[in-house]
C-alpha cells in the first residue's frame, strides 16, 4: 500500500508523532509524580486509602466536603502542601468530629473511603504524638486537656503518673496508644499550647517496632493469666501443668505458683 | 469559503445580518443565551447545594461536581472519562462510581457527546470569550496543530495514568481546577482560566476545545451515536458559509456529508446551535436522528435525480 517516499513519509511521521507523544509524556509524568508523591501524608477524611492509592482513585469531586456536617472536610488549595484539590481537614482549624453515622464514607462515590469501615472509632487518619519538651503536662502543669477531649477517652490517651524525683512533685503527662488513636485531632485542637505540643502525624513517621526478641516478662500481656489451681480432691486428675512463658523467670520464681 | 451559489441553483447568496431590534437581536442569540443559561444553572445548582444547602425533597439538589456527583440524594453521576482514567491506574472503582458513569455516558450518547462542551463545561464561556476577542483584534495563529490531536491527548492520558498511577488528565484538567476553584476554592481556577484564554486567543484557534482538550476528544467519540443532531436541508442551502464561520469545529460542516446525511453526523458536532442561529436560509435545525434507513424529512433534491 506505502511504497517508497510514501511510505518513508509515513514512517517519518509515525515516528514523530510517537517522539512527540513521548516528550510529552514526559513532562506529564513529572507534574504528576512530583504532585502525587511529594507528600507522604495528609489528613484524609476516616476511612482513606493509603495515600498512594487514595491519590489513585479520589476523583475530587467534593461529595464528601458536601456531606461533612461540621465542615471540616476541605478540598486541598495550592497553600494546603498536599495534591490539588484532594480532600484534607487541618486538626488546629477542625478536627474530625468522629460522625457515628460516617457521612463522609458513605458519600465518596469511588471507594476512596473505604466504606468497610463500620465503627467511626476503628478509623486511624493518623496518630498523636506528644512533644514532651513543649507539652505542659511535661513540664509540670496539671493540663490533660488533651486527656479529656480524646474521644476514646482512657484508651487513646492516658494520664501516667510519674512520682516525684528530683522535681518538686509528681508529674501526671499524657501517653498515646496507637491501638486505639483515631487520629481525629481533637486534641491538637484543644492543646493549649501556642503552637500545639500534641499533634497528628503519620504514624510510620513516629512508630518504632520492638521487635519479638526482647523479652518483657513482666507485661500483663507477656505472661498468660495461669489459672489457680483449685484444692482438689485426691480423686481428680491432677491440674494442668500451669501455661508458663518459654523464659525463665528468674528473679520472680518464689512467687509465681 | 464559498460564497458562489451551485450551479443550476437560481436563488442569490444573502448573508446573515444582525437584526437592529433588540428582540431579533434575542432571537438572534437564543442559542447563546440558552447555553449560558443552562451552565450557569448546572454551576448555580452545584454551588447552592455545598455551599448553601440547597434541597429538593429533604435531600440535597446537585451535590459534587463535574467529576462526580449525587441529584437529588438518589442518582449517582460520574463522568465516564475520569472513572476511565482511574481504572486504567489499575485501581478498583466503587460500584456507584460506575452507575454514575454509565448514567452521564447514557445521556450524553443520546444528546450528543459535545453537548458538554457547549452546553455545560464551564471552559465554554471561557474560549468563547478568547474566541471573541480574537476576531476583534485579528489574531493569527502562532502554530498549528493537526486535526485529531485530542485523541493523541486522549490515548495519551490513558496510558500516563496507567504509568503515574494518578488520573493523569483529571490532575491537571484546567476544567476541573476551574470547576473546583469556582465550588469550593480549591486553586488554581484563575490561572488554568487565564491559561486557557491566553492561549485560545492569542497563540491557536480554538485551541484548547477544538484541538488539545482529551476530554473533548472522549465526548467526540461517544457522540458519534448522538440522536440529537443538526439537520441539514441541502435544498434551500445556498452554500453562503456563514455557518461555517461561526461553527467552533468547522470540520464538521462537511457540506456534501451533510448533504447525503440530511444533517451534521459528525461527532465532533457539540450541538452549540451557533450555525442554526446565523443561517439566513433556515436550512440548519436541531433535530433528532433519523433511525437508519428510514429517509430525512429534508431529504435534499440532490439525491432524487
Amino acid at each position: 500500500m506505502f511504497g517508497g517516499a510514501d511510505r518513508r513519509q509515513f514512517l517519518a511521521h509515525a515516528v514523530q508523532g510517537v517522539a512527540a507523544a513521548a516528550c510529552g509524556g514526559v513532562a506529564w509524568n513529572a507534574l504528576l509524580v512530583q504532585q502525587a508523591h511529594a507528600v507522604p501524608f495528609a489528613l484524609r477524611p476516616p476511612g482513606a486509602l493509603a495515600e498512594r492509592d487514595f491519590n489513585a482513585t479520589c476523583v475530587k469531586c467534593g461529595l464528601c466536603v458536601v456531606a461533612c456536617p461540621y465542615r471540616v472536610l476541605k478540598l486541598a488549595t495550592t497553600s494546603s502542601g498536599i495534591p490539588l484539590g484532594t480532600p484534607h481537614f487541618v486538626a488546629r482549624e477542625e478536627p474530625c468530629r468522629l460522625c457515628p453515622e460516617i457521612p463522609c464514607v458513605k458519600a465518596c462515590p469511588t471507594g476512596s473511603l473505604d466504606r468497610g469501615l463500620k465503627d467511626i472509632n476503628d478509623s486511624r487518619m493518623g496518630l498523636a504524638v506528644v512533644d514532651a519538651e513543649n507539652c505542659l503536662s511535661w513540664n509540670g502543669l496539671r493540663c490533660e486537656v488533651c486527656y479529656r477531649v480524646c474521644p476514646v477517652k482512657g484508651k487513646a490517651i492516658t494520664i501516667d503518673a510519674h512520682e516525684r524525683k528530683l522535681s518538686k512533685h509528681a508529674v501526671f503527662v499524657p501517653m498515646i496508644h496507637s491501638d486505639a488513636c483515631t487520629g481525629c485531632g481533637l486534641c491538637e485542637k484543644a492543646c493549649p499550647t501556642t503552637v500545639a505540643a500534641i499533634r497528628i502525624v503519620l504514624p510510620s513517621l513516629v512508630q518504632g517496632k520492638i521487635g519479638d526478641h526482647f523479652r518483657m516478662d513482666w507485661r500483663p500481656e507477656a505472661m498468660p493469666e495461669t489459672p489457680v489451681p483449685a484444692p482438689a480432691p485426691a480423686a481428680q486428675a491432677a491440674p494442668p501443668a500451669p501455661a508458663r512463658p518459654a523464659g525463665l523467670d528468674y528473679f520472680n520464681s518464689e512467687t509465681k505458683p | 469559503m464559498s460564497t458562489q451559489a451551485r450551479a443550476g441553483t437560481t436563488r442569490p447568496v444573502r448573508h446573515f445580518e444582525m437584526p437592529t431590534t433588540l428582540a431579533g437581536k434575542l432571537h438572534a442569540w437564543r442559542f447563546l443565551i440558552a447555553r449560558r443559561a443552562v451552565q450557569v444553572s448546572v454551576l448555580l445548582l452545584f454551588f447552592g447545594t455545598a455551599h448553601w444547602g440547597w434541597k429538593a425533597l429533604g435531600q440535597p439538589v446537585l451535590a459534587g461536581n463535574l467529576s462526580a456527583g449525587k441529584f437529588a440524594g438518589a442518582i449517582a453521576l460520574a463522568d465516564p472519562f475520569t472513572i476511565l482514567e482511574v481504572l486504567a491506574t489499575r485501581h478498583a472503582v466503587a460500584g456507584e462510581a460506575l452507575l454514575g458513569a454509565a448514567i452521564v455516558l447514557a445521556f450524553y450518547f443520546f444528546v450528543g457527546g459535545r453537548v458538554f462542551c457547549a452546553w455545560v463545561c464551564p471552559m465554554n464561556a471561557v474560549t468563547d470569550a478568547a474566541r471573541w476577542v480574537r476576531l476583534r483584534l485579528a489574531v493569527r495563529d502562532v502554530f498549528a496543530i493537526p486535526p485529531g490531536v485530542r485523541y493523541a491527548m486522549l490515548g495519551l492520558s490513558l496510558v500516563m495514568s496507567a504509568i503515574a498511577g494518578v488520573a493523569a488528565f483529571d490532575w491537571i484538567s484546567p476544567i476541573a481546577m476551574m470547576h473546583r476553584e469556582i465550588l469550593y476554592g480549591a486553586g488554581l481556577g484563575l490561572t488554568s482560566v487565564l491559561g486557557v484564554f491566553l492561549f485560545d486567543a492569542f497563540v491557536l484557534k480554538h485551541g484548547w476545545c477544538g484541538h488539545l482538550c482529551p476530554l473533548g476528544g472522549f465526548w467526540s467519540l461517544v457522540g458519534r451515536g448522538a440522536q440529537v443532531r443538526v439537520a441539514f436541508d441541502d435544498a434551500s442551502c445556498t452554500r453562503c458559509g456563514d455557518c461555517l464561520r461561526v461553527c467552533p469545529e468547522p470540520r464538521v460542516l462537511n457540506f456534501i456529508e451533510a448533504a447525503r446525511a440530511g444533517m451534521v453526523r459528525h461527532g465532533e458536532c457539540t450541538n452549540c446551535a451557533a450555525c442554526i442561529a446565523i443561517c439566513p436560509e433556515g436550512s440548519l435545525r436541531l433535530t433528532y436522528r433519523p433511525k437508519k434507513g428510514t429517509v430525512p424529512r429534508n431529504r435534499p433534491q440532490i439525491l432524487s435525480d
